[in-house]
């Protein structure tokens, strides 16, 4: 089975954030690491003297992968329609990863903005990917408006705190069986990755935890290998924990056994 | 007139955002823009006249989460 967005297939389930690498080059070696095929992007004011943006965008085409642009900042609805309309024109991609921040120390989605702008993108002919929380009534509403794609935090963006709520992200994967579910957000160490790919969570959208690493490099592949690993034990099924120990090894034939010592 | 563009109050002489693009060094570059908070795709800035104190945003990619 493949990562499937909107009807498209994907072989990674690594999406990658763009923001905070070391340097350009730094930038391209991760991507490669990660076998990311989908890199996220930003749009932002351009000064008519630097024109940093058009540097950054060669460097993107170079990369040869699908870009998902956002609308990272963004307040209200209206901010982020205009900021998605901005992205489709300029990226060439009906994809919108859609952010209404609540505020500034949490950066949790705006829930009601957010449903509100998704119903509205969705009915211009985007493909809405929306930055959700974990939250049932939030994430109905926004399938409910179209979006086949859901993208829960595990904890605040840039915390590297991993899922902080477990229980709800396994309810909300419970609940919307049929739906691309993705991690984004708050993932610090490959091991949270894979707990969320076990969970059966169809894919992890990252950035800090490679882009501040040590080795970015080696952390993006070091994901890369915790994402398929998580994968795999999904879908070979995980044994349900229990209480007590069982044994492993036969009881049955052991040396020096004696009834008596059964507690 | 005075408008702001990107934040920052410009003094132009244009009368359209095409206008604006050229002289700011734009024509060919990859952006995007809105007026007063509103997308004006490519080939409608030609069609989109400037007032006094209008808002001008002029984007371009950039590194994102």
């Amino acid at each position: 089975m493949m990562l499937d967005i909107y009807g498209e297939r994907f072989t990674s389930r690594l999406l990658l954030g763009t923001a905070q690498h070391p340097s350009p080059t730094a930038l391209k070696n991760a991507v490669a690491a990660s076998s990311a095929e989908i890199v996220t992007v930003s749009l932002r004011r351009e000064s008519a003297r630097a024109r940093a943006g058009q540097g950054f965008w060669e460097l993107i085409e170079q990369l040869g992968v699908r870009v998902l642009p956002n609308t990272a900042g963004c307040r209200t609805a209206k901010e982020a329609v205009a900021t998605a309309q901005m992205a489709r024109e300029l990226f060439g991609t009906a994809w919108i990863k859609l952010e209404v921040i609540a505020n500034d120390d949490t950066l949790q989605p705006e829930l009601f903005g957010l449903v509100e702008a998704a119903s509205i993108l969705v009915a211009e002919g985007f493909k809405v990917l929306p930055y959700t929380t974990e939250d049932l009534s939030a994430a109905e509403k926004l399938a409910g408006a179209g979006c086949t794609v859901l993208m829960p935090w595990a904890s605040p963006i840039g915390s590297a705190r991993g899922l902080i709520n477990r229980d709800g992200l396994k309810t909300l994967r419970a609940y919307f069986p049929e739906t691309t579910l993705i991690i984004d957000a708050g993932i610090g160490a490959p091991s949270q990755a894979a707990e969320a790919m076990e969970l059966g969570y169809d894919a992890v959208l990252l950035n800090t935890a490679v882009a501040k690493a040590g080795d970015p490099v080696k952390m993006a592949q070091a994901f890369a290998c915790a994402i398929e690993a998580g994968r795999l034990g999904f879908e070979a099924g995980l044994i349900k924990p229990r209480d007590m120990a069982s044994p492993s090894t036969p009881v049955a034939g052991t040396p020096f056994f004696k009834i008596d010592r059964v507690s | 007139m005075q408008i702001l563009v990107n934040g920052e109050a410009v003094a132009t002489d244009a009368r359209t955002l095409a206008e604006l693009c050229a002289t700011l060094g734009f024509a060919q570059a990859k952006v995007a823009t809105a007026v007063n908070g509103s997308f004006v795709a490519s080939a409608k800035r030609g069609l989109t006249p400037l007032s006094p104190k209008d808002e001008v945003e002029i984007v371009a990619p950039r590194q994102g989460g």
